[in-house]
């Protein structure tokens, strides 16, 4: 018996009349844990009950306080005929499982109805007194922790990231079981919301032994889903990635930056490890449960056709470094030896990161997707799952073989999706081939050796963007160029990735929101010939949504997408495509060239002066957006071309034997580079409408940004004002007009309406941007096309973009040159003439004087970055003049010296920033907010993942406000109980969070609706930064030692 | 290609004041969509009439779930469902409760009951008030008006308690309130002129000095059975007043307080000989007799609801038609009720202070064209 849980019950308040002539309730509570319940008195004649209960144990295994909510339902006691119920509370346990999670839930929680929404509220009290179980066969995963974010959280280090971990559990929908047609709506909605609680926590608890085998200590990146399959079933399947995390032991150690997943893991002595777990063996532990049963399944099944390279790996889509063997030399090759033996013996390589640690990703191949039609059938054997298992395998393996054509033995950005419509399911994978750095991938055996000389080999800010595949034996026809930032290896003329903006990258300007949008009349039919119909449709579908991406990307004068994710959805006589992506003007990329149309019929004067019209209009646009987007990126002469890149002495040897091969094809690639334009043939009118279709998007208006990353690239002076929000709509096509164009303009003129009205909402917060824009599409019934939107606004100050960036670099400059003086105290090999040779001053002139391109990135790392990755960035000839002369006078320093330097300097950010976690002002205000971070605020503590499941249903829909009104109470009630659990562990804000799931289905005739929403995200404590700063002022003369002892209080 | 939903939810409500005002004057969607239209809100966003159509409604939307909780405004403070910034709250709170200065002035002093209600539509068609404001307004009357009807302690202090209202406006409902529950009359023709700050200021004065409340009799007689003590005037006060009949009836009285009056005032008041005229018994407008005459009124219930009508007709007409200075008017009522305490057969000093020190504040507020 490992563990007891207490509950007890406090008071209610608000709640409904539930006797009509007294105007009043007579109230008690249910208190139910797997199969016991506890009672509380009968609370007469109030709205306000005080219960005051005893408290409740529940002594339990673990494995059930795993997978068990804790339910509370509150009922009105009634002496004649049976109790009422007014609503129920479904409390997940799993945060007070962790030792380092939340110790209590304490608070007020919404009593929720799944008929009449929220009716009142209850205060409870729930802990847990678990009890140390030893055993090695033991079914629980007690203690893993479990991370939405899809980046290394805040207050953690990544000691090794072991890699993908999966799961699902199928069950019988309760909604189409037989008794459902003799049971109420409310009975059938709580046992649907029961299942899928406990199938969530069994799926937590299946994944975290996984972890546990692989000697992780955590799961990041937790993406769970539940597909709905109507009469087949319902089936919960979950993805993450698998880690052992290390706490840092101050959580005010941390840059402000907002967007660094953790910079400062570098600054960290890497060969601490606290954690015994992580000593073993690491990832080559083969996993029990990934070797699957491939029996074919019995139902109908055929892949779609996204094998085809030319869809999946997007034509055209960029890569990184070329011919590996030929410029890596040995170390390289060591480099992908070692990662790749680190990498093979998994079955699938797969991370559902989007954002890594600095050096983790060496290079980024480019997109891969799969799907596959798959016909449902009925779930026979809820325990053997095998049919879907084998279903996802057959995709991921896909996958793996996509990356590898790429030249990539790793795929990051993982995700997993379905789309059903009746019996028909269309599985997507999608991911970005990458190459990786070994060595977060296993023990720091290694490392040590590979790990400086690595930071040497690659300049920042580019080298992600290096093909990893042979220049010979290409996947698929690119224009490979001579990387502009480095000059050293090869770029591809566009990239593709579903991760975000590496935050060392060279950004020219600011990016942008582009959404590919389509749809595809298909007949109605059943079965195979449906599934057939579809499986046709798909490549025209993937080959139209990227030529539309393509094309817009060129028409806002932009070079690569990041955070790209593309959305199929089936419905009944329709599939559509939603493509939305980040666009941004990568500097290492060559620029885009111009988009040029060609007509089929030269002849005809007044088409040609049409076609020459359009012409004129496209490049105007292109023009426009280049200055809306502050893309300028330093023009490249000729004589800089042509002049070899200089050199500065102190570079090894190796990488001076690249850089003279490199000069050889320099002129030949760039010119190539520059010819190409990218065309466009109208050849009939469909084409005509693509054009046209292309410029009816509108950029947003003056003040707004819009990207689905979680930061926009070019803009990092983010104020602290952040409003989360949904908007969902819902239109009804006319089926009279239902020819392919029509239902295009129809889904444009949604999704682009949708966007106006959110710019005209937020207005107030102007300038803003909003960021994380989630679409998604689903066709509810025939003729209504449902689009939902989640995304966050953040202000951020436009007048002191230049001025904060450049006082943070001159504190930090200050900063750094304290550390140098103290370093000087101290006979270091650090010789005196270096000392001047500090990389800053450089750093910021460079800011200044071409403040367009973005070296902020640059700068903020400025220990470990090396002068000749400086000088190639630099944005003019007279520039690099100016620095190289600075080089010269004031000599240069080692990479090697970094981290020497770096400890010094970690350890002053760590003496100046360390302040309790105490005090957070904001009480009762809960921020709720798709990224991972808040910004302006410090995340000091993770309480545990959220992940919750509503379904509202009423038979008054027109008293209820319509469908609108319906909808918008059921949302506004998901989010109050969603800040009501985060209150109740202590947190004050929701980070990752993401509507999963929004099912809407309605009936007005009869004046039905229901929804069904499922949510997620990690529940944290933040502090604000302005408040971190006036406690650290108050304590300015602490010494080491203090912070010592101060750091320790803090965890 | 129609919507069929459409909404928008935030993870903190937004509020915009401007629909939220819309919305308080009670026009529909539409109106209020033509409305922003020609306040120039397209030119200035750029945005479409679609996307105000959108966001109107849905504005719309959330102050309709609102409500509910307006009704209750410590609701609003405790409720988890919209996340809104105090600030913002308060400013929901305030506007909600706001009131027009033309529709209080038609429904003061009535009876805030179903009758009145029907009347609604009437006074909308007159004030050009919406009825749906109207409504809304009434039923903000009638629902502060049962809260704080059964209770004890200070009216405005209730009020504030159990609306949360700035200062300003848990005093205007206080007087709305006493008027409702007195049914003083305000509607007649005479006293259209007065508007309701003039009425409100003369409530504050009569709650303060006029009620049980007003004697601080509360503590003595916890279990006494007054229990709306700020609400109702003191019966017992009132009844007393007839005693000051005493001032005109006693013709001794009546000249040595006239004489008194004229000495002090002598050379001070530019309208001298119309006052001492108008002490005169046989003097149709004797001030003296008409303020006295109030007072003794007052015992029945009908010449309470009808004190402000007495009120100008006995004094305030009479002092205009004479032209008299405000300040002139201040001087004798000043000088008419000081010299009284030099009176010494009069006995009921602190009963005419009570009522003269009242009185005299509300006919120097009720005192202008």
């Amino acid at each position: 018996m490992p563990g007891k849980l207490k509950v007890k019950i406090v008071a209610g308040r608000h709640l409904p009349v539930m006797d009509r002539a007294s105007d009043l309730t007579d109230a008690f509570v249910e208190v139910k844990f797997g199969n016991t319940t506890f009672k509380t008195d009968v609370y007469l004649k109030s709205l306000n009950p005080q219960w005051n209960s005893e408290w409740f144990k529940f002594e339990v295994d673990d494995e059930d306080l795993q997978d068990e909510p804790l339910q509370i339902t509150v009922l009105d006691h009634d002496t004649y005929s049976a109790n009422d119920a007014i609503g129920k509370v479904y409390i997940d346990i799993d945060p007070l499982l962790y030792s380092e999670a939340a110790t209590v839930i304490s608070g007020w929680f919404p009593i929720y109805d799944t008929i009449h929404g929220i009716r009142g509220e209850i205060n409870v009290v729930v802990k847990v007194d678990l009890f140390n179980d030893l055993n090695r066969f033991r079914q629980s995963s007690c203690g893993v922790k479990f991370f939405c974010t899809t980046s290394i959280p805040k207050c953690y280090r990544a000691v090794i990231i072991h890699g993908f971990v999966e799961e699902l559990v199928v069950n019988e929908d309760p909604e189409y079981q037989w008794i459902d047609r003799i049971r109420t709506p409310r009975a059938s909605n709580e046992a649907r919301q029961r299942l899928i609680s406990l199938m969530s926590g069994e799926l937590q608890r299946k994944i975290g032994l996984k972890v546990l085998e692989m000697r992780g200590n955590a799961v990041v990146g937790y993406l769970q889903c539940f597909d709905l399959e109507g009469e087949s079933g319902l089936v919960v399947r979950a993805i993450g990635t698998a880690c052992t995390l290390d706490k840092l032991s101050s959580p005010a150690a941390f840059l402000p930056a907002c967007n660094s997943p953790s910079k400062e893991m570098k600054e960290l002595p890497f060969n601490e490890d606290p954690n015994p777990n992580t000593h073993s063996s690491g990832p080559s532990t083969p996993l029990k449960n990934q070797t699957y049963s491939f029996s074919p399944s019995k139902s109908y099944s055929r892949q779609s056709s996204s094998s085809d390279t030319d869809l999946s790996l997007t034509p055209k889509t960029g890569m990184g470094s070329g011919s590996a063997g030929k410029e890596g030399g040995p170390f390289k090759a060591l480099l992908r030896q070692q990662t790749q033996s680190a990498l093979e013996q998994r079955e699938f390589p797969f991370f559902t990161l989007t954002a890594f640690p600095p050096g983790f990703l060496v290079h980024v191949g480019g997109v891969v997707s799969a799907r596959s039609v798959k016909l449902l059938d009925r779930i026979h054997n809820p325990d053997e799952p095998e049919t879907r298992d084998a279903w996802w395998a057959e995709i991921r393996q896909e996958i793996k073989s996509h990356a590898k054509a790429l030249g990539c033995h790793a795929v990051v950005g993982y995700s997993e999706s379905t789309s059903i419509c009746e019996e028909v399911c269309i599985l997507s994978a999608s991911g970005t081939a990458a190459v990786l750095n070994p060595r977060f991938l296993q023990d720091g055996t290694v490392e040590g050796c590979l790990e400086q000389r690595i930071e040497e080999n690659l300049p920042a800010g580019c080298g992600f963007c290096h093909i990893p595949y042979d220049e010979l034996n290409m996947p698929f026809p690119a224009h490979l160029t001579y990387c502009y930032n480095c000059r050293k290896q090869k770029v591809p003329d566009v990239l593709f990735t579903t991760i975000d903006l590496p935050t060392d990258a060279t950004v020219v300007g600011k990016g942008c929101l582009i959404q590919a949008r389509l749809c595809r009349l298909k007949k109605k039919a059943q079965a195979e010939a449906n599934a057939t119909a579809i499986s046709n449709l798909l490549p025209f579908m993937e080959y139209e949504v990227h030529t539309q991406l393509m094309n817009k990307l060129k028409l806002k004068g932009m070079n690569a997408l990041f955070g790209l994710r593309i959305q199929i959805t089936v419905g009944e006589n329709m599939l559509m495509g939603l493509a939305s992506a980040t666009a941004v003007y990568l500097a290492a990329l060559p620029m885009p060239g111009g988009i040029q149309i060609a007509g089929k019929t030269p002849s005809d004067g007044s088409y040609e002066q049409h076609i020459s019209h359009m012409q004129k209009k496209i490049s105007d646009t292109i023009a426009k957006n280049k200055e809306l987007y502050e893309i300028n990126p330093p023009e490249i002469s000729e004589e800089i071309i042509g002049s070899p890149i200089p050199e500065p002495k102190q570079r090894s040897r190796l990488l001076r034997s690249q850089s003279e091969s490199s000069d050889e094809v320099t002129e030949l690639d760039l010119s190539h580079g520059k010819k190409d334009a990218f065309v466009l043939e109208i050849d009939d009118t469909d084409a005509m409408e693509d054009v046209h279709s292309l410029l009816t998007d509108v950029p947003p208006p003056s003040g707004f940004y819009s990207c689905n990353t979680e930061i926009m690239p070019g803009i990092n002076n983010w104020t602290s004002e952040i409003q989360m929000f949904t908007s969902v709509r819902v239109i009804r096509l006319s089926s009279l007009n239902l020819t392919n164009q029509a239902l295009n303009k129809n889904f444009n003129d949604l999704c682009e309406n949708l966007l106006k009205s959110l710019y005209f909402k937020l207005r107030s917060m102007i300038p803003c941007c909003l960021c994380h824009v989630n679409f998604t599409v689903s066709l509810p019934e025939d003729e209504l096309i449902q689009v939902t939107v989640t995304a966050v606004a953040i202000t951020f100050d436009k007048n002191q973009a230049l001025q904060t960036t450049k006082t943070h670099i001159e504190k930090s400059l200050q900063r750094a040159s304290t550390d140098n003086e103290e370093l000087l105290q101290f006979p270091l090999e650090l010789c005196s003439d270096s000392l001047p040779s500090h990389p800053f001053p450089p750093a910021k002139e460079h800011l200044e004087s071409a403040r367009s391109n973005s070296g902020i990135p640059a700068a903020q790392r400025a220990t470990s970055v090396d002068y000749s990755s400086f000088a190639d960035r630099c944005s003019s000839w007279i520039e690099l003049i100016k620095l190289k002369a600075q080089t010269i006078r004031r000599g240069s320093i080692k990479t090697t010296v970094t981290v020497e330097k770096a400890s010094p300097m970690g350890e002053g950010n760590f003496r100046n920033r360390s302040a309790p976690p105490c005090a957070n002002s904001t009480v009762g205000v809960v921020k709720m907010t798709p990224l991972s971070f808040i910004p302006g605020a410090k995340i000091t503590k993770y309480l545990g993942i959220i992940n919750m499941f509503f379904i509202r249903e009423t038979t008054s829909l027109r008293e209820e406000g319509g469908v609108s009104g319906f909808l918008h109470a059921f949302i506004a009630e998901v989010f109050a109980m969603v800040r009501a659990h985060v209150a109740a562990l202590g947190g004050n804000a929701v980070v990752s969070y993401i509507m999963k799931q929004c099912v809407f289905m309605e009936n007005p005739n009869k004046n039905q609706a229901q929804c069904l929403i499922n949510v997620s995200g990690d529940a944290v404590i933040f502090v604000r930064e302005s408040e971190l700063e006036v406690i650290s002022t108050q304590q300015p003369t602490a010494n080491c030692q203090q912070s010592c002892a101060g750091g320790e209080v803090t965890t | 290609m129609t919507s069929e939903l459409d909404i928008f939810v935030g993870n903190t409500t937004l509020i915009d004041e401007e629909v939220y005002r819309l919305w308080l004057d009670g026009y529909s969607v539409s109106d209020a969509v033509a409305l922003r239209v020609r306040a120039g809100i397209l030119e200035q966003t750029g945005a479409t009439a679609a996307v105000l159509q959108s966001d109107t409604m849905d504005h719309y939307r959330t102050f309709h779930m609102l409500e509910r909780l307006l009704h209750a405004p410590p609701k609003l403070l405790h409720q988890l469902v919209f996340q809104i910034p105090p600030s913002r709250q308060a400013l929901l709170i305030e506007r909600y409760y706001a009131f027009d200065e033309a529709f209080v002035r038609e429904v003061l002093g009535k009876k805030l009951s179903k009758g009145t209600k029907k009347d609604l539509d009437d006074i909308s068609a007159k004030t050009g008030i919406t009825l749906k404001s109207c409504r809304r307004q009434f039923d903000n009357f009638k629902r502060v008006f049962k809260v704080v009807e059964e209770m004890r302690g200070s009216l405005a202090d209730n009020i504030q308690q159990h609306f949360l209202f700035s200062d300003r406006l848990a005093r205007d409902y206080a007087a709305i309130v006493f008027f409702a529950n007195n049914r003083f009359e305000t509607a007649k023709k005479k006293l259209q002129y007065l508007s309701f700050g003039d009425f409100a200021f003369c409530a504050e004065l009569m709650i303060q000095n006029w009620t049980l409340g007003a004697v601080g009799e509360a503590p003595s007689k916890p279990d006494s059975q007054v229990d709306d003590m700020d609400m109702d005037l003191d019966k017992e006060f009132l009844q007393d007043l007839k005693e000051l009949k005493v001032l005109v009836a006693d013709k001794d009285l009546l000249d040595l307080h006239k004489s008194l009056v004229c000495t002090a005032l002598r050379g001070k008041l530019g309208v001298f000989s119309e006052m001492e005229a108008n002490f005169k018994p046989p003097a149709p407008q004797n001030l003296s007799r008409g303020l006295v005459n109030v007072a003794a009124k007052l015992t029945h219930n009908k010449d309470v609801r009808d004190l402000f009508v007495d009120l100008v007709e006995k004094f305030v007409e009479p002092c205009r038609s004479d032209h008299w200075p405000l300040g002139d008017v201040r001087l004798f009522l000043n000088q008419y009720s000081v010299t009284v305490h030099s009176l010494d057969g009069f006995r009921h000093q602190a009963l005419w202070d009570r009522y003269m020190d009242t009185l005299r504040g509300c006919l120097l507020r009720l005192y202008h064209d």
